[in-house]
């Protein structure tokens, strides 16, 4: 009993990381119709900025907002710089697949090896900010530590900031319609181009918390090759697609269902079968409901 | 005048669907293009708005060349068009699609009075405004539509094809506040339509375009009163 609810508690703070990085593609996604296989990339990168600043100042309150402005700003420069001017050059529609998909697969390489050529071997730290250990109630330890209840407290806040953005605010509106059909916003007066630029801006910043947040609930350890990046890449594309890939709240409830189910695989049936697990769940949520979790069916419209 | 047009080319790929089009329109007046399926209509008010690019001629709207800008800068300039379907986003409540054309507008204040005189115009979206935008019928969508565009605070109006799949009756409510608003609020509109007819009837002038030629073009009593026009060209 305890166990099964010890693995519930793991798989819920693990996939709230997930959640983040599913945003980060959902945004993206909503905002360009592309797939960002750089995005890992991206949260890698923005968390070596994180651990330098936390190596100077000591503080991870410094660092994580540093982080999280370094992703964003890092993500408007390539979507400014490099898929706007490649997509408006991209002549037919199965271009218009396929060249984005190649470009950030290519981007992926390109973080990493910029990332390998400055630090080598040399591996960045972020430890936890407070305590890792696990709670103590009666005789029995809880898989729930400070760090686990503050990644919950930065996952939780992050999300809602995000969502009020969108539901409330005045650039939330035009991120929205933009996204639903650029053709009436450019004629309502929206720079679409300009609030593309701010989807990815947002992107940023939660793939960057993720990667933050992954590092320091993980091994502690950033290199260019580390598992927990690989993981952050697969884990957050598939809660993306288990999440329909249009809504906020289906990529949070894609990232919270892949981490429970992860968490159950790891506690009851072998740690080497996460990654086919997670593929697992992939098929099965597209065999049942290709739209996804809470995904409608929608095309692009003009 | 204030908007004049002329020698208007426009190309899609290898067809050349408006041909040297002139006409002007004067401030304040109604006028109507029509001519049936592929005249060139569409393509005319999205080369206007900044959504098609020119081949060659010439377009201002007053002192603002409409063939250099983009859509969203045009909008900035007081030029609105409500494109062709119902112009709405449906997946956005009828309050959002709303608010959405005055996003660029600094004094939220003024935005606040123009929301309100085009909910009293069209009392029926006041009355809708969590709603979403695709639980509307067509014709409570089409006043969305125009109620989205005045939301910019227009000086011209572009619209394409209000009447698209309406029933009669909605038509000529459609037409009528058409009619209204122009007069009320001092706009400057082109209306595009099939139903000839109908829009001359409400229009000030009218012009005929037929395959990307201006066939006629006149006062629109005129157009509708002259027997050889309404053979050729509005078919009746
Ligand atoms: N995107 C496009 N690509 C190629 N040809 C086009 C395109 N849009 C319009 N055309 C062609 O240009 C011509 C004029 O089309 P347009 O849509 O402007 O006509 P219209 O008068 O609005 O017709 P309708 O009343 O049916 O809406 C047609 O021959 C059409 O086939
Ligand atoms: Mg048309």
């Amino acid at each position: 009993m305890m166990k099964l609810f010890n693995t519930i508690l793991i798989g819920i703070t693990s996939g709230s990381i997930y959640s983040l990085m599913a945003i980060a593609i959902v945004l993206v996604w909503r905002s360009t119709r592309v797939i960002n296989f750089a995005q890992a990339g991206l949260a890698l990168a923005s968390s070596f900025v994180g651990f330098e600043v936390l190596t100077r100042t000591g503080s991870f309150w410094i660092a994580l907002p540093v982080a999280l402005l370094a992703g964003a700003g890092m993500s408007a420069f390539i979507e400014y710089f490099f898929l706007r001017p490649l997509l408006k050059r991209s002549g037919d529609e199965s271009q218009e697949i396929f060249l984005p998909i190649i470009a950030t697969l290519g981007l992926l390489g390109v973080i990493k090896a910029i990332l390998s050529f400055i630090y080598g071997d040399q591996n960045g730290t972020i430890s936890p900010p407070v305590s890792d250990k696990d709670f103590i109630v009666g005789a029995n330890s809880i898989s729930m530590s400070p760090m686990r209840v503050l990644i919950l407290i930065v996952v939780i806040v992050l999300v809602s900031s995000i969502t009020w953005l969108f539901q409330k605010t005045s650039i939330g509106l035009a991120l929205r319609a933009s996204s639903y059909s650029p053709e009436i916003s450019r004629l309502a007066g929206v720079r679409v181009d300009l609030i593309r630029t701010c989807g990815w801006a947002i992107s940023g910043a939660a793939g960057s918390a993720a990667g933050m947040l992954q590092t320091a609930n993980g091994s502690g350890s950033l290199s260019p090759d580390s598992l927990e990046f690989s993981l952050l890449l697969v884990f957050g594309f598939v809660a993306a697609v288990i999440g329909g890939l249009e809504s906020l709240l289906g990529a949070v409830l894609g990232g919270i269902t892949l981490g429970i189910f992860i968490s159950f695989v790891l506690m009851y049936v072998s740690g080497s079968l996460v990654f086919i697990s997670a593929f697992l769940i992939l098929l099965l949520v597209l065999y049942v409901r290709p739209q996804g979790i809470i995904g409608k069916k929608v095309g692009r419209r003009a | 005048m204030s908007l004049v047009i002329t020698d208007l080319c426009v190309d899609h790929g290898a067809i050349r669907a408006i041909n040297g089009v002139s006409f002007s329109v004067s401030t304040g007046q109604l006028a109507a293009v029509v001519g049936s399926n592929g005249a060139g209509k569409t393509t005319l008010l999205r080369t206007l708005s900044g959504l098609n690019k020119a081949t060659a001629g010439n377009a201002h709207w007053k002192s603002t060349n409409l063939l250099q800008a983009k859509p969203e800068k045009l909008v900035r300039k007081g030029l609105s068009h409500v494109s062709e379907g119902k112009s709405v986003i449906p997946e956005l409540s009828v309050a959002e699609n709303l608010d959405l054309g005055a996003l660029w507008r600094r004094n939220k204040k003024e935005s606040a009075q123009s929301k309100e005189a085009i909910l009293s115009n069209f009392p029926r979206l006041g009355e809708r405004l969590g709603q979403r935008a695709d639980t509307l019928s067509g014709g409570e969508r089409q006043m969305l539509a125009i109620g989205r565009s005045l939301m910019s605070k227009p000086e011209l109006l572009l619209l394409d094809e209000p009447s698209l799949g309406l029933a009669p009756l909605v038509i000529e409510q459609i037409f009528q506040s058409i009619r209204d608003l122009t007069t009320s609020m001092g706009l400057t509109v082109l209306l595009v339509e099939q139903n000839a007819i109908g829009a001359l009837k409400i229009a000030d002038i009218g012009i005929v375009l037929n395959l990307g030629k201006v066939a006629i073009a006149g006062p629109a009593q005129t157009l509708i009163a002259d027997p050889a026009v309404r053979a050729a060209y509005l078919g009746y």
